[in-house]
């Protein structure tokens, strides 16, 4: 089917997320859309997913204009969108999500379905049992879940989010050659992504994207140089990594090990240096928030200990570690981090050293204007957390952190960030760390963790499979490691 | 510009319209019952001699609900459904009782003795919902309401039964207190100066505890995004526990003026339900603890006055407490679509510009 998007617009306040686009995809062609965050790409594929009414332009399928709004609209039309987090529903199985979304209300024709369901897997070489409880699926498998299920509801464009995000490379590999079949059957497929790799890999044409507007379309394939260029209107210079003096151990982990599940069956050990940076790899979920909440003191091991800066807090309640200058920063921003509803200022003062019962609101709102000046956070110290975007919230978690720090813990650093914004957080974190603050991260970006890591501990499957010093390894290393393979590992020189 | 006096005319427009409905499909015209509701309250013309008791009534019904209410933005605020409110007064009445019939004193140290007997058995009931939340992991909805019908029951099983009037055991209440443990009023009237003061401090403490205090800050926190507050430090669960016992303490000083201020003895339905229109109060003043004065007034006013819809117009009197809900939602209906307004014309005037 042949889409047309023309001259979209859609405001949110005063931000103008599209401003304007015109967007053509032919038949059987793979379209990717590419884009730093924040560029109006998610936005799009809502209004044309039918979640958001666009306030003006117009969707035309095969030469008809369309209407689209609700979700329901765009797959009666034949428009299927794939969300980043597949929208499965765990508790269920297989078949219970594969028609949960068929239309109709009344009457579910399962021996049907449960047909339809295995003919569609068979076809496109996937193995999903529709007897499985969906939460038994990995994210891949999920995302394939979901691709069948459009499919069976008709969908004749295929609209995938940033669909890598937390899957392995063999699940990717084998999602992209899905999709090139699909396209080869007539489907149109439009692959949003901010990875440039992946579009390069994948798409016949690209339309880049930045600031709400459309700044080039291109036959693939380009210089990635170029590609770079459009995203961000200039090359992006990569920096390089310097060593800092170590000093004494911040954290010394030894032998440690849960009850059950992650974690279990080996134990785990990992000594950090004030100034070092130790990154933690591996598919989502094999271990290492599980690990990070160990090290913060959210969560108690069964076997070995926990030491901070030599003192033993094994079995401490989290606040302990808090008193010890520990920090954990968790993925969520707006779900972990900050509090919706409370001001910039508010943050500051919750956070603060000032401990007296009266709050000195001239002081906190100080603090937090000269915070927002000095972090070059998009705001006032009046904005609310969830007024802030992405990026900013992450700078207003940094801009929190207490001034004496041991040991910080994060989870994505910069995982939606733009790699502008990206680069930032990390200058401030090296800064960090050149005052002596250890930092464990955990991140699926892999070029992140060998950029800044001075150690790499990869998790699979709930277990440390290896510990790589990053100067000397490589991505195919990691790789390799992450999913599963060590027999061409030398294990003798990673530490 | 107008949009704030859209906030304000179209909640309004909406409470009018529907309250005019209501009393129209009761089959009146809309103008005599609120007359008759203002004249049962407070007098008509408002505040004329010989109106001194309707208004002590109304004022003595006015605590109990601003009361509750200041408590209720305290757990509210830190994102607790207390429907245990009801409860909470109920014990502090039952408390306040036991004192009253109990402990001989001079009048001031007996007064005394009710409003914190009466305080500590709210605090402890309030606890108690706190604690089967953060311990037991009970919601404290269902918690609350749970202990809400086991005080109900207590108050029956003791009038009845060990506090029963001498001779007949009924459920017209317990014997009258002694007068030296009752609330001391304006003479001929119900109205205790002591017990509005008691109010008015409750209000502005609250509205001090979010405005200026560290302990607020972080109830909100708490109330607001209760892990990133763990995160941060907060020992999430005492705040929770606190805001129960800051809230079953008002409360309970609210079951005080009931049971020492307005029926003199402790009857079944002693709370009057002004725990559950403290919560309607509290939504409708959006937490805001100087709104809660006059809106509770308000309901007051209602409670009171429509006591004589059936009297004059043989209309229900039940028809007061009809009307309180329609009010309530209306007002929130009102409200919602106001905001929704609002939203739209914010879309609306930014697309204009582009």
């Amino acid at each position: 089917m042949s889409l047309e998007l023309r001259n979209i617009h859609k405001h949110f306040g005063a931000v103008r997320a599209n401003d304007g686009i015109t967007i053509e995809i032919e038949t059987g062609t793979l379209h990717g859309l590419l884009g730093e965050n924040g560029a109006g790409k998610s936005t799009l594929m809502k209004v044309l997913s039918g979640f958001h009414a666009a306030d003006s332009g117009e969707i035309m399928l095969d030469g008809e204009q369309v209407e689209l709004a609700s979700p329901e609209d765009a797959i009666a039309a034949g428009i299927g969108m794939l969300h980043q987090d597949p929208l499965v529903f765990l508790p269920f199985s297989v078949i219970d999500n594969f028609v949960l979304g068929s239309p109709g209300h009344r009457r579910l024709d399962r021996r049907k379905a449960k047909s339809d369901l295995r003919g569609l897997c068979e076809r496109y070489g996937f193995n999903l049992d529709p007897a499985l409880p969906a939460r038994l699926l990995t994210v891949g498998e999920r995302q394939q879940l979901e691709i069948v299920r459009l499919l069976w509801l008709g969908a004749r464009v295929l609209i995938l989010d940033e669909p890598t995000t937390g899957i392995s490379a063999d699940q990717r590999g084998k999602l992209f050659a899905t999709l090139k079949s699909l396209a080869a059957e007539g489907m149109s497929v439009i692959f949003v992504s901010h990875k440039l790799e992946e579009v390069a890999d994948l798409c016949d044409r690209v339309t880049v994207m930045r600031r709400g507007k459309v700044v080039g379309e291109v036959e693939l394939p380009v210089p990635p140089e170029h590609l770079v260029d459009m995203m961000f209107g200039q090359a992006v210079e990569i920096r390089g990594r310097y060593p800092v003096p170590l000093g004494i151990s911040h954290l010394t982990i030894d032998a440690v090990r849960t009850a059950t599940g992650l974690l279990s069956e080996e134990p785990v050990s990992l000594d950090v240096k004030a100034g070092e940076i130790v990154g933690l790899a591996g598919m989502e979920g094999s271990g290492q928030d599980a690990f990070l909440r160990i090290c913060a003191g959210m969560r108690a091991p069964k076997h070995g200990t926990v030491a901070v800066a030599g003192k033993n807090l094994t079995g401490k309640h989290y606040r302990d570690f808090l008193a010890a200058d520990v920090k954990y920063l968790p993925a969520g921003r707006l779900e972990e981090g900050l509090i919706e509803g409370l001001t910039i200022t508010e943050h500051f003062v919750l956070t603060g050293a000032d401990k007296r019962f009266f709050v000195d609101w001239a002081a906190g709102r100080r603090r937090a204007e000269d915070q927002v000046g000095h972090f070059n956070i998009k705001g006032t110290e009046a904005s609310t957390a969830e007024s802030l975007s992405g990026g900013n919230q992450q700078r207003l978690l940094l801009a929190l952190l207490p001034v004496n720090l041991k040991l910080l813990l994060m989870e994505h650093p910069t995982r939606g960030l733009d790699i502008e914004s990206a680069d930032w957080v990390w200058e401030q974190l090296l800064a960090r760390r050149e005052e002596g603050t250890s930092i464990v991260f955990a991140s699926a970006d892999l070029d992140e963790l060998l950029r800044y890591s001075d150690r790499i501990l990869v998790f699979f499957s709930g277990r440390v499979i290896g510990e790589l010093e990053a100067a000397t390894s490589n991505v195919d290393e990691i790789g390799m490691l992450i999913g599963g393979r060590t027999a061409d590992v030398d294990m003798g020189n990673s530490r | 510009m107008s949009t704030r006096l859209t906030n304000l005319l179209l909640p309004t427009a909406v409470v009018l319209g529907s309250a005019t409905g209501l009393l129209l499909l009761a089959g009146t015209n809309p103008w005599d019952p609120l007359r008759l509701i203002v004249e049962g309250s407070i007098g008509w013309p408002p505040f004329e001699e010989g109106t001194s008791a309707k208004i002590g009534d109304t004022v003595m019904v006015w605590v109990p609900i601003a009361l509750a209410a200041a408590g209720l933005i305290v757990t509210f605020s830190a994102g607790m459904w207390n429907i245990g409110i009801e409860g909470q007064i109920i014990l502090g009445a039952i408390a306040a009782s036991w004192v009253a019939r109990e402990v001989s004193a001079s009048r001031p140290v007996l007064v005394a003795l009710t409003l914190l007997a009466g305080a500590a058995g709210g605090l402890l009931w309030g606890l108690l919902v706190g604690v089967l939340r953060t311990a037991g992991g009970v919601n404290e909805i269902f918690g609350g309401l749970g202990l809400d019908f086991v005080a109900v029951s207590l108050t029956t099983y003791l009038i009845l039964d060990p506090w029963r009037r001498s001779g007949v055991a009924s459920t017209s209440g317990t014997d009258i207190f002694p007068d030296d443990a009752l609330l001391p009023s304006l003479s001929g009237t119900r109205l205790s100066p002591l017990a509005i003061l008691i109010t008015l401090l409750a209000i502005v403490g609250v509205w001090i505890l979010f405005r200026g205090t560290l302990y607020g800050l972080k109830l909100k926190a708490v109330g607001r995004n209760r892990r990133s507050a763990f995160l941060m430090g907060v020992p999430t669960n005492r705040y929770l526990l606190g805001a129960f016992m800051i809230c079953g303490a008002l409360a309970g000083m609210a079951g005080t003026s009931q049971a020492t201020g307005f029926h003199f003895k402790l009857i079944p339905s002693i709370s009057g339900n002004y725990g559950f229109l403290a919560i309607l109060v509290v939504l409708l003043a959006r937490f805001r603890a100087f709104w809660v004065i006059p809106i509770s007034f308000f309901f007051a006013m209602i409670a009171v006055g429509s006591s004589q819809l059936d009297l004059r117009l043989d209309l229900s009197s039940t028809l007061g407490g009809v009307l309180q809900g329609v009010l309530v939602l209306s007002a929130m209906f009102g409200m919602g679509w106001a905001a929704f307004r609002a939203r739209r014309k914010i879309a609306a005037g930014a697309g204009g510009a582009g």
